[in-house]
């Protein structure tokens, strides 16, 4: 029935026990968060009060989270069937994305005890892109639990549920990648109110396609970065055929991504200010140059034909999307009153944590589960 | 008291640059109407020139908010909780006063071998940032008196209101498992049974007075018209109340009125000897950064008529393409 198949290899390796660890030590930091307050733990403060594990966590997390948006669009909505390998393993890793993102947030919440308030209809307030944010992940991530649930369905024989689900399924696809579309570029939306705060070489009424397009774009580099990887570890046979041939797709969104940032920045006469020198404006090239390499890999016939370059492709628009967040969120922010920040190491360690979580989840998932491509998870 | 921090203005002066006064015909196009100050509204004129730094204002805010006093590190050796040194705003200090000093700082309200008092807290802006992004509704503006706010039971948290305030006004008590925010609401417990707020209830100069922004409009517009030396009877407490005022002669006042075009205006409103910049009041355009993002997303999402419209053509296109495969899991089809 399914080409899909559990990894037959064992749970517990060095590797898992490392991650088991990683995430057992952010658990004691966040208890501690929870006894003593957000300021025990984490360096924010009144000019930094959002830190690593908003714009970490969420922000970016979720934009590695898009691999499954990203491949449902392809597979599902421009009809290119021949990825449909890559799907699974994709879902996967954006259903912990974003579960995980939506986990942080609650520890990142000053006022958690309350957050249902965000479902309460007489507290909705339509005017907040933050409440719009929050009610399409929370949908996306039941969303995706659906999406991946045929693994469950297969692994534990229930096909009466699994046909029901599967005539339905067009509208959880549908879904699937609405709600992305939706909150993906609200992300960028929710910094049109710092106008006075954020400069001007990343505030831009822009911001909502600017960040839709690379969270777009880190998707498809999420799953050949994982594909890779996957691979290699487990040494199964290569997907770079079907990853070389996606990659033109991906080139072609990030060139566009390069165009609307810098047609924007030259429109609004702003280019002058990336020529200042300071941090802020050092890292706006390292952020627009890792998205130029990648671009340059993905278009050419050689950077697509090479598995190197395409897994380092992908590494650069991972880190580039990542930067930019970074950028557009706290580095290129002005704070008031002078206030600087940089993560402690306890709020370095629950962001790790929850990587580590991420990760650790994602192989037990695929050693149990009918996540990838079976033909070479059965060698 | 806390010096204002030179880096601070010299950071916003090079930003005043970018963020120009007036909007860009983008940003002005996809912005949504402003806000219009309520005939009923209530504010502060907080004149600079007045003040001498007592902090009786301070002093009597936390008295009257119940905020605990706070003690930087540096003075812990001999202060031993008894005395309020607040440097600045923060989750356990609703109003504070700061020092601008240059050179000898001989001359009260001299940009130059001058010093000058600078009151920070709530401006009440007319289309408050910290209300339209609040993802729950916890700030809120009052329909009459534009007081804006804060409701803890309702708060999730978040600080969207920290982050997105342009004047860092809003802030959190990070120190506490509990924390909530803190901001100044205009003592709206105390105007309740009609009395003024704290600070302006006990400042003895009339630096900080209390009333109707349209009566304080008035009040700002004699005191600037008035030519420098001029004697002059500064209200006190309330305006238009009947406290003796206090005899004093008009200042020399820099041009422009803090407040007045900020962020789309506030119920706030500064004079100072001392251009505003130099006092760490941060430099804010004209447009109402809630405006802005309010006009964008509704723009967007209007009657939620383009995500129906894509989420039609995206369940259709699923239907038919998943149809094609027929198992979810079938091979890959020809095309592509």
């Amino acid at each position: 029935m399914s080409t899909a198949a559990p990894l037959r290899r064992s749970l517990v390796t060095p590797t898992t026990l490392v991650l088991v660890a990683l995430v057992v030590i952010a658990f004691c930091f966040l208890l501690q968060r929870f006894l003593f307050g957000l300021g025990a733990v984490a360096n924010i403060n009144p000019g930094y009060p959002w830190g690593i594990w908003v714009v970490v966590d969420v922000i970016i997390g979720t934009a590695f989270g898009c691999g499954g948006f990203a491949m449902a669009l392809l597979v599902y909505i421009f009809n290119r069937g021949q990825y449909h390998p890559l799907m699974r393993p994709a879902l996967l890793s954006g259903l912990f994305g974003y579960t995980l993102g939506g986990f942080a947030v609650i520890f990142d919440l000053g006022r958690y005890w309350q957050a249902y308030n965000l479902l309460l209809p007489w507290h909705a307030q339509l005017n907040s892109v933050m409440f719009e944010v929050a009610l399409c992940v929370m949908a996306y991530v039941v969303v995706l639990w659906i999406e991946f649930s045929p693994a469950f369905l297969e692994r534990f024989g229930f096909v009466g549920i699994k046909r029901i689900l599967e005539r339905w399924m067009f509208v959880i696809v549908a879904l699937g990648v609405l709600l992305p579309t939706m909150h993906q570029s609200s992300l960028g939306s929710m910094l049109l109110v710092m106008e006075y705060r954020l400069s001007p070489l990343w505030f831009t009424l822009w911001l909502p396609a600017l960040f839709v397009i690379s969270a777009l774009a880190m998707g498809y580099a999420v799953v050949m970065f994982e594909a890779t990887v996957v691979s290699k570890t487990f040494s199964l046979p290569s997907e770079h055929a079907l990853i070389s041939k996606m990659s033109i797709v991906v080139g072609w969104i990030t060139v566009a991504w390069l165009v609307l940032r810098f047609g924007d920045l030259f429109a609004r006469n702003a280019l002058p200010l990336a020529f200042i020198g300071s941090i802020s404006v050092f890292l706006f090239w390292v952020e627009n140059a890792m998205f130029l390499a990648a671009a340059l890999v993905f278009i050419t016939p050689a950077g697509r034909a090479s598995q190197r370059a395409s897994f380092l492709g992908a590494v650069a628009l991972l880190a580039g999307g990542s930067l930019y967040r970074l950028d557009a969120y706290l580095i290129g922010y002005q704070p008031l009153n002078n206030w600087s920040y940089f993560p402690s190491v306890p709020e370095l360690m629950v962001s790790i944590g929850v990587v580590a979580l991420e990760v650790l989840l994602y192989l037990i998932f695929i050693k149990t589960l009918p996540v990838l491509h079976g033909d070479a998870a059965r060698r | 008291m806390t010096e204002v921090d030179r880096r601070d203005f010299l950071r916003g002066a090079g930003f005043a640059t970018a963020a120009a006064a007036v909007p860009t015909e983008a940003s002005a196009a996809i912005a949504r109407p402003p806000k219009q100050i309520s005939p009923q509204a209530v504010g502060m004129l907080y004149d600079s020139t007045l003040c001498i730094g007592c902090r009786a204002c301070v002093a009597a805010c936390k008295e009257a908010n119940k905020m605990p006093a706070e003690v930087p590190a540096t003075l812990t050796g001999w202060n031993e909780n008894t005395w309020d040194s607040a440097e600045d705003l923060s989750g356990r200090t609703l109003n504070v006063i700061k020092v601008y000093r240059n050179g000898t700082a001989e001359q009260k309200d001299h940009e130059i071998n001058g010093f000058a008092f600078v009151k920070r807290h709530c401006l009440h802006c007319i289309d408050p940032s910290c209300v339209s992004v609040c993802p729950v509704g916890a700030m809120q503006k009052d329909a009459a008196t534009g007081i804006v706010s804060y409701d803890p039971d309702v708060c999730i948290g978040c600080r969207y209101c920290v982050y997105g305030c342009p004047f860092g006004v809003p802030q959190f008590d990070f120190s506490s498992a509990l924390g909530k925010i803190a901001k100044c609401e205009f003592c709206r417990h105390l105007q309740k049974d009609g009395k003024i707020p704290a600070c302006c209830d006990v400042c003895p100069t009339g630096a900080s007075l209390f009333g109707p922004v349209k009566e304080l409009e008035r009040e700002i517009e004699r005191r600037t018209a008035a030519a420098p030396g001029t004697p002059y009877q500064f209200p006190r407490g309330k305006i238009g109340e009947n406290r003796p005022p206090n005899a004093a002669t008009i200042p020399t006042y820099v041009k422009g009125v803090y407040g007045e075009h900020e962020a789309g205006g506030t119920q706030v409103r500064y004079l100072a000897g001392v251009p505003f910049p130099k006092l760490g009041l941060p430099t804010v355009g004209r447009q109402s950064p809630a405006s802005l993002s309010e006009g964008m997303q509704h723009t967007i999402y209007q009657w939620l008529i383009a995500p129906l419209v894509a989420f039609v053509g995206f369940a259709f296109l699923a239907r038919r393409n998943l149809a094609l495969h027929h198992d979810d899991d079938a091979p890959p089809s020809k095309e592509g």
